[in-house]
Order: C-alpha cells, then sequence, then structure tokens
C-alpha cells in the first residue's frame, strides 16, 4: 500500500495525544509499518499543537512537508487554516465547528479571522461538525476529541478496524460507554 | 520478541537497559528529558538521577565507567557545552567500562536558542560518534556504542536530534545482557590528567581513532544498499529517512551509524561505484567537508540548506526544484504565542517588574523566559542557564564604570539556580555587583516538564530527598538581606523589590509559590468573575498577560474554564470589579 500520511492539529489541552493513539493502535493492528511525530517543549497550555502520522507498508520519513498529508483532522478551526498547506490539493479535512481565540484575540488587540470552515470547503473537500456541542448533548465536554475520531474514522474509510474495541481499552473502563457513544455520535454527525 | 511503538527517547532508555548499564545521570533538556524520564521504569537493574547540571551528570556517569560499569548521560544539545570541560579530558583519560554521552540536537529550533551541530564535538574531543535514524536504531546501537568504548578506551558521543528523540516507531525489543562490573585498579597515569601524563596519553587517543577508523570501515552500523550506479547518496541520522522518501528507487545508499571518525575506505569504494554522489545531512556539512578533503567529489550543501532540519519536501524543492502542491486559502490564522499559564507564580513578579524601568532585568532560560513577551515585557536579556545572574553583573559593571546609575535585577528559577546560579551569586558577593539576584522558586524544573532538582525533595528513583533551601544557601555565602515573598501578593511583591532597592546589606529575592501543573501538592483553587456593571474597560487587567482573560463588547470577561482564581487581575483592577469565588 502506498504511504499514507494524517495531521492532527488542535490547541493544547483538546485531547489529540489520546485520538493519535487509538489511530495508531488500530493502524498496527490492521498490520502496517506506523510512524508518528509531534513536537514537545515550550508546551505551555493554549499553544497550537500538531501530530503527524503515517503508515503504509514501509515508512521512512516520521515527518512531513507542505502539500503531503492525504488526511488532516482540525480540532479548532484556526488550526485547520494554520496547517492547510500541508493538505494535498486532494486531501480530505475533518474540521471542527469550535472556536478558541488565541491570547492576542482574547487581549481584544485583533480578531479571530472570519471564514475559516468557508475557506476550508472552498479549497478540499471536508467533513464538518460541531463536535463540542455534540459531546456536551452526551453529558461530558471532555470527550470532543473522541467525537472528532469518530468523525475522522468515516473520513479515513478503514472500516475493517475494530475501533470500538480499541478506544473501549484506550480509556479509563468507568468512561467507555461515554466514548463509544461519543465516537458514535460522531460518525453520524460527520458531513 | 514483542514489539512496541516506541519515541527514540523511550528506546534509547530500553537500549541502556537491555546493553547493562548500571550507573546514569542527565539534566532535563529538550528534546532529552524523556530518555531519563523513562529509565526508572529499569530501576532494580540500575541507577539513574537527576544531576544539578550537564557537567555533574557526565562526571557521575564516567566516574562509574571508570570504576568499571557501563554508563549513561544525557542532555540538549546546549547541554554538552556546559559538560563538554569532562568529556575532553575523559577522551585522554580513557574508560574502564563503556561510557556513553547523549546529546539531543535541535534543528529548527523548537524549543532551544541555537541549533549548534554537536557533531563537531566528537571530531574536536577525538571521540567516537554513533547517529541512529529511528527508535530501533536508537535502542540497538546502544549495544555497539558501549562496545566500541570498551574495544577503543574512549567515550562515545550518541547524537540525535529532535525527529530522533520525539518521533515514534515500531521497536522489536530484546533482553538485557548483565555485564560483569570490570574490577577497579589504581592507575594513576590513566587517570589522573596531570600535564606529565596527559602528554603521554594523546598519542594514544590518535592510535585508538586510528584503529576505529579502520573499524569503521567494516562496523555493522554503516552499511551499503546497492540499488543502482546512477545515483548514489551518502546520509546519515534522520536525514536517511527524508533521503529515501525522496530519492529514485535506484539510488544506492551508504548508511552512516558511526558518524567519526569516517569509514573513508568505505565511502570511496561506494563512491566509485555511483556516477553522481550526494552527502544529504541535516546542518553543517559536517561529513562532507571531509569527504571533500579526501579528495571526493559529492553535493552537499550547494544544494542543502545548513539551516533549519529538513523534511522530504524541503529536501526534494532543494535538490530538484520541485515546488510543494499546496491551496492557498483566502484567511490567514492569527498566531498562538506561548504565554505563561493561568494563575503560574512568574506572573506576580513580571508584572511588578513591567511597571518601573529604570532598572534592567537580565533573565534566564525556563518558563519565565515568557516574562520577557508581551505584554509583560519584562525582560532586557536571556542567554543561557546561569546567565541571568552573570550577564547582569557584567552589565552592573559598565553601568558602575560609566557612571549610569542603573540598578539590574538578575532573575532565574530554583532548578537554574542549582544548576549553575550559585556560582553567580557568589560572583554578585565577592565582586561587589550592584545586582540584585531574583530566584522564582516554584519548586520544579517546569519547563522541561516537572522533573525534581536538588530542591525539590525527592528524586528521580522517586525517593524522598534532602529539599535543599535556597535562603541557606545565599545566608551561607553571606547574603544579608534575603526576602521570601509570594509573588502573588502584588503589595508583598512590590514592597520587596522596593526593599531590596533600598538594601545597604547586599540583598536578594527569593519569590515561592509552587508551579500550579505539580500534581503532588494540593493547590487552593477558585474563580475569579468580573462584575460586568463595575467594569469600565480600562483593560489594565489585560497588562498581567494572562491568556484566562478575554476582552469583549468593551469589558473584560475571564474564561471559567481557564482561570484558578490566582487574583493578580483582581489586584490590579482600580475599580474592584473582579473577585473570586472560591470552589
Amino acid at each position: 500500500m502506498e504511504k499514507k500520511s494524517a495531521v492532527l492539529v488542535g490547541v493544547g489541552g483538546q485531547g489529540a495525544i489520546l485520538v493519535a493513539k487509538i489511530l495508531v493502535e488500530g493502524l498496527m493492528r490492521a498490520g502496517y509499518d506506523v510512524k508518528t511525530s509531534e513536537v514537545h517543549g515550550m508546551s505551555q497550555r493554549g499553544g497550537s499543537v500538531s501530530t503527524q502520522v503515517h503508515w503504509g507498508e514501509k515508512i521512512y520519513s516520521p515527518v512531513i512537508g507542505k502539500g503531503e498529508a492525504d488526511l488532516m483532522l482540525a480540532f479548532e478551526k484556526m488550526e485547520a487554516v494554520r496547517y492547510a498547506e500541508f493538505l494535498k490539493p486532494e486531501g480530505v479535512a475533518v474540521i471542527n465547528d469550535y472556536e478558541i481565540p488565541s491570547s492576542s484575540i482574547a487581549a481584544g488587540l485583533c480578531e479571530y479571522p472570519q471564514g475559516c470552515l468557508e475557506a476550508m470547503q472552498d479549497s478540499f473537500r471536508c467533513y464538518t461538525l460541531n463536535a463540542g456541542d455534540t459531546a456536551i448533548s452526551l453529558g461530558n465536554a471532555k470527550c470532543m476529541n473522541i467525537v472528532l475520531f469518530g468523525a475522522m474514522t468515516k473520513a479515513l474509510g478503514m472500516d475493517d478496524i475494530d475501533w470500538e474495541s480499541i478506544i473501549r481499552e484506550a480509556v479509563p473502563e468507568k468512561l467507555a460507554e461515554l466514548n463509544i457513544a461519543a465516537y458514535r455520535a460522531g460518525r453520524a454527525a460527520a458531513k | 520478541m514483542e514489539r512496541c511503538l516506541m519515541s527514540g527517547n523511550e528506546a534509547i532508555a530500553r537500549g541502556a537497559y537491555e546493553a547493562g548499564a548500571r550507573v546514569c545521570a542527565a539534566y532535563p533538556g529538550t528534546p532529552s528529558t524523556e530518555i531519563f524520564e523513562n529509565l526508572p521504569l529499569y530501576k532494580s537493574d540500575l541507577y539513574c538521577e537527576w544531576a544539578p547540571n550537564e557537567k555533574v551528570a557526565a562526571e557521575v556517569a564516567y566516574g562509574a565507567a571508570v570504576a568499571g560499569v557501563r554508563s549513561l548521560c544525557a542532555m540538549k544539545h546546549v547541554g554538552l557545552n556546559v559538560a563538554a570541560d569532562p568529556v575532553f579530558t575523559a577522551a585522554y583519560n580513557g574508560v574502564n567500562a563503556g561510557f556513553v554521552v547523549v546529546t539531543a540536537d535541535d534543528p529548527s529550533m523548537h524549543s532551544s536558542q541555537n541549533e549548534q551541530d554537536n557533531r563537531y564535538y566528537a571530531r574536536m574531543a577525538r571521540i567516537a560518534l554513533i547517529e541512529p535514524s529511528d527508535s530501533q536504531e536508537c535502542k540497538d546501537f546502544l549495544q555497539e556504542a558501549y562496545s566500541i568504548s570498551e574495544r577503543f578506551d574512549m567515550p562515545v558521543l550518541y547524537r540525535t536530534t529532535t525527529r530522533v528523540s520525539h518521533s515514534k516507531s515500531l521497536v522489536t525489543l530484546g533482553n538485557r545482557t548483565e555485564i560483569p562490573v570490570n574490577p577497579y585498579k589504581k592507575n594513576a597515569q590513566k587517570y589522573i590528567c596531570a600535564p606529565a601524563n596527559a602528554y603521554k596519553n594523546h598519542p594514544k587517543v590518535e592510535e585508538n581513532l586510528e584503529l576505529l577508523e579502520e573499524y569503521s570501515n567494516v562496523c555493522p552500523l554503516n552499511r551499503v544498499e546497492l540499488n543502482g550506479g546512477k545515483i548514489g547518496v551518502i546520509t546519515a541520522s534522520v536525514a536517511y529517512q527524508y533521503a529515501k522518501d525522496v530519492f529514485p528507487e535506484d539510488t544506492s545508499f551508504l548508511k552512516l551509524g558511526l558518524t567519526y571518525p569516517l569509514p573513508m575506505q568505505l565511502i570511496r569504494e561506494f563512491a566509485s561505484k555511483v556516477e553522481k554522489l550526494y552527502v544529504i545531512e541535516e546542518l553543517e556539512p559536517f561529513m562532507e567537508e571531509q569527504i571533500k578533503a579526501a579528495g571526493i567529489d559529492c553535493i552537499g550543501k550547494e544544494l542543502v540548506s545548513r539551516m533549519y532540519e529538513l523534511n522530504p519536501q524541503r529536501l526534494r524543492e532543494m535538490l530538484f526544484g520541485t515546488k510543494p502542491d499546496t491551496k492557498k486559502l483566502p484567511v490567514e490564522a492569527v498566531s498562538r504565542p506561548p504565554a505563561l499559564c493561568p494563575g503560574c507564580p512568574h506572573r506576580g513578579f513580571f508584572y511588578t517588574m513591567s511597571k518601573g524601568r529604570d532598572y534592567v532585568v537580565t533573565g534566564d532560560i525556563g518558563c519565565y523566559t515568557l516574562g520577557g513577551s508581551a505584554p509583560l515585557n519584562a525582560l532586557d536579556s536571556c542567554v543561557c542557564m546561569g546567565g541571568g545572574f552573570t550577564v547582569g553583573m557584567g552589565m552592573a559593571k559598565a553601568f558602575e564604570q560609566t557612571g549610569q546609575k542603573k540598578k539590574v535585577f538578575g532573575v532565574l528559577g530554583d532548578s537554574t539556580f542549582f544548576h549553575s546560579g550559585m556560582t553567580g551569586a557568589a560572583e554578585i558577593l565577592y565582586n561587589k555587583g550592584s545586582v540584585i539576584p531574583v530566584v522564582l522558586d516554584n519548586s520544579i524544573t517546569g519547563m522541561t516538564g516537572h522533573q525534581d532538582n536538588p530542591g525539590s525533595g525527592f528524586t528521580l528513583q522517586g525517593d524522598l530527598a534532602e529539599s535543599i533551601k535556597i535562603e541557606d544557601v545565599l545566608s551561607a555565602y553571606g547574603y544579608k538581606n534575603i526576602i521570601i515573598v509570594d509573588p502573588q501578593d502584588l503589595t508583598a511583591m512590590q514592597k520587596a523589590v522596593d526593599d531590596a532597592l533600598a538594601s545597604e546589606s547586599p540583598a536578594a529575592i527569593i519569590t515561592r509559590r509552587p508551579c500550579l501543573l505539580i500534581k503532588r501538592i494540593k493547590h487552593s483553587t477558585g474563580l475569579c468573575e468580573v462584575s460586568t456593571d463595575k467594569c469600565i474597560g480600562c483593560k489594565k487587567c489585560l497588562k498581567v498577560g494572562c491568556p484566562a482573560i478575554v476582552f469583549k463588547d468593551k469589558k473584560s470577561n475571564i474564561y471559567p474554564t481557564q482561570c484558578v482564581g490566582c487574583t493578580v487581575c483582581a489586584q490590579v483592577c482600580p475599580v474592584g470589579a473582579i473577585a473570586r469565588k472560591e470552589s
């Protein structure tokens, strides 16, 4: 199989690491060679974060550059715009319709950019959802990441991987049902 | 055998365990830190510690190697500047068991102050250099590193980069090899670096290096992948992975793991088999210059930049001019610069310093470097670990010499104080500098992700330790006026600064409040709220630079999910519009 690459982007603290872990576990079980890369350090809360995941028969580089990602999962919509240049023109984006202002926006020094979602939709094949609202309707705002992961699996199209049992093993037992519900809701909501 | 996904750093920890290492010491620094965060997993078989600084770590590990057990020390690239002294002389003295020094370089400066290429240290110290290119190699190459160290009687420099250390790839685990202790025998000629001994030891260094170069041509870490005669690529480290993605399939590779001394005979043979030879390496032309000096024609830095980390797309563009295929969006993202966390104890200090500007504030490496960012803008300089005190000292002396009445505050953190601030504190007192040393004591090594230090009361292996008090050290030196203050109390903080400035006897300030992210401490948290009726929209609270405060509809608002109720904003509000609610 050709090498595939996904970039997971968001703001520190949104739970991207757990999502990457679940994705990687599934890909490993499906027998792929897998490499991931993220940058640590200067990791104050609220910074822009990105994780890359690559899989295929044999993977060499743990990182990709501009125009090389097949799939993007954006936990926040301005972050989708920030990392859009990493997507191939025919790449697919799964975007959370969710805003987290940066410190300069919060301080009133500049505005949150308008039209992030529309710009992405005009340029790429996109699945968008409001995973924040979905998570709250399920009773726990913190499962937003798994809602997004559910949406991502729809874009990924690798339905032979048993994601539900991987999620069950990756989260604390008492939160398993909530996260399975979040995964299913995300899959259903991705449009 | 078990296969699992590991970062390069996790794999190095595993590799040290499998290779039979017994004594390991390090000072944290991105991107090397997780090596030692993972070593306690194996603490029933080895001893590991956080040393006060990299020099101490290298000395402890070297001492263990002299005593006859395999040892490891690790540091970020700039850490090796600190540890260079013992490493250079250890090269002359040699070892009694394997001694490996890990340096984790940071091309692109993801979290560093420069992107120095530490491969040159091996050449200058006349020691072996080994560079793994993925996690499996990070683990496996350590076995060979130890045997080279023992066979050729020298320290081995083991170099990773951010992408080698932090990328994860599949690793097949092995078992631990128990290495018997090589009993220590006194050998003054070898281990005492007196000039007469060093004079005799230097020829041995050169002899061993020559033998090692001979061996490098057959060393299993260097391998040829012959795929065709048109293009050949000599490469090492993560650049190998990039080159494999970029060059056509019929490209031949000479993939090097032992990169100093270079296997020149092997390189010559490889070069003779290909029409066009490339040397692909990140940062400096370390291999290329030596290969060209040996009279072998190759292409390298004419095309490949010596700045910033590479990736397949950058390499493709530099080598073949292939522009990336991307789409340009009509909107642009606003940057998210790092800021001190909500509730960070450093905020109160820097806010206080940001108000008066008739003094200079020399800073240091740590979370508190962020005190230099907007809107606080409370720092004048930041150079290196410990420099907060002593760069300040130099400025103070210059002001003094030229009749300028400027006071200097030299600022660093608790871990940095033990790292290299203590010598600076002695300097200020001894040479009568008009510098007020300030230690921002948050009880932890913060920026690298919460490692223990001599002041924190715990060791790396999780045992209780003596917690060295900074005020006791300063007082033993002779500081007569040591002001300990809670930086979150702005009135007290201002008074501490004023008192220190007015002090007749040598003064120092310790701001003391633990980092809010320390899990073993129970923090009192609450929530600050803005009374919209009272808020006059003056934006004074925005000057404290707290990410939890948002200015919307001409009023300040506080994010309840981010606020921890530290009240620094409430203390600066001129109309009392912000109040804390207990939770």
